[in-house]
């Protein structure tokens, strides 16, 4: 079934994003990455150690998925503006996905300084993808700011609590015209499966892959689950009702 | 020598060092590689002709895993 996924006119095979986050060893990283089926991935800039030329750039390449500069660790919008500003030096791409979070303990998104941050990158030519809460009213004010997709979370980064508020994100999808990408909180393929199913675009999951027990494997369950939501969502599920409904006709039962 | 600060750590450097020659001393390669110096990113071109000044705050960044 032709299906494409498109993100500031580019379009995308996978509707899955994979997080490169966590990965036990870039072995394994490199085989969740191709056993999920993605397209894209996530990587993050961090001060270089001396000496040591390799990185999680040579996995991507390796395996043939494009790179989605984050901006992870960030706190105001001026370090996120400039971490961008760097992302787009390391590599060479004007795409990046803003985060920027309130505190350690919850890594919920600072929506005052994210604002800022993503008026400042469009204002700079950036495709920007905004990690956001699940507030419909923030999503909006994004999507206004010309973010090329937002991205609400299910629940906080790493939880693994999956979708707390399906009714928002249901509301998100509603309201927005460009994609919607669930971001954080998956926990496994079925929460996957039904952020796919309530309409979201894209899904984007790291923790739950790469700390899993077994990384490819998981990574092959989700890749699927996304597209099973998917297909159910196009597929259009039956309207949920108290009592039953008999599928098969009650004309011509015979009086036994 | 110059005294400058990369990464957060104090590194004695050849008076006239520019962008591109730390980032050689460094020995991490140019691929992925970005560099702030003062809170301002300076365009990958221009590593060959932006000298370092003492006391410049300098941070050399690259790829990290990172996600979600």
């Amino acid at each position: 079934m032709d299906d494409p996924f498109e993100i500031g006119g580019t379009t995308l095979s996978s509707r899955l994003i994979l997080g490169t986050g966590g990965a036990p060893s870039m072995d394994i990283l490199e085989s969740a990455i191709r056993a999920s089926g993605t397209d894209m991935v996530t990587v993050a800039l961090r001060r270089v150690v001396p000496g040591v030329a390799g990185s999680v750039l040579d996995v991507c390449e390796r395996a043939g998925v494009r790179v989605l500069p984050n901006t992870a660790g960030c706190r105001t919008a001026r370090e996120a503006v400039l971490t961008a500003q760097a992302a787009r030096e390391a590599f060479e791409t004007d795409w990046v996905k803003v985060e920027v979070v309130a505190d350690d303990r919850t890594l919920l998104p600072d929506t005052v300084e994210l604002v800022d941050a993503v008026e400042a990158l469009a204002d700079l030519g950036f495709i920007v993808l905004a990690y956001t809460n699940d507030d419909p009213v923030i999503a909006m004010r994004l999507a206004a700011l010309g973010c090329a997709a937002v991205m609400p979370l299910g629940s906080p980064i790493g939880s693994g609590m999956g979708i707390r508020n399906p009714y928002n994100l249901a509301m998100i999808r509603e309201q927005l015209t460009v994609p919607v990408i669930l971001d954080a909180g998956i926990g496994t393929a079925s929460d996957a499966a039904l952020a796919m199913e309530l309409g979201c675009d894209a899904v984007l999951a790291a923790s739950a892959v790469t700390r899993a027990r077994h990384p490819e494997i998981m990574a092959e369950a989700i890749g699927l689950a996304v597209r099973s939501g998917r297909l159910a969502h196009l597929g259009g599920r039956i309207p949920r009702r108290l009592y039953a409904e008999a599928s098969t006709t009650s004309v011509g039962l015979p009086e036994l | 020598m110059m005294l400058v600060t990369v990464n957060g750590d104090p590194l004695e450097v050849a008076p006239e060092s520019t962008i591109e020659s730390l980032v050689e001393l460094l020995g991490c390669g140019r691929r992925g590689v970005a560099v702030a110096i003062n809170s301002e990113v300076v365009a990958r071109s221009s590593w060959a002709t932006t000298w370092l000044a003492a006391g410049d705050q300098v941070e050399v960044l690259r790829a990290a895993q990172g996600g979600c």
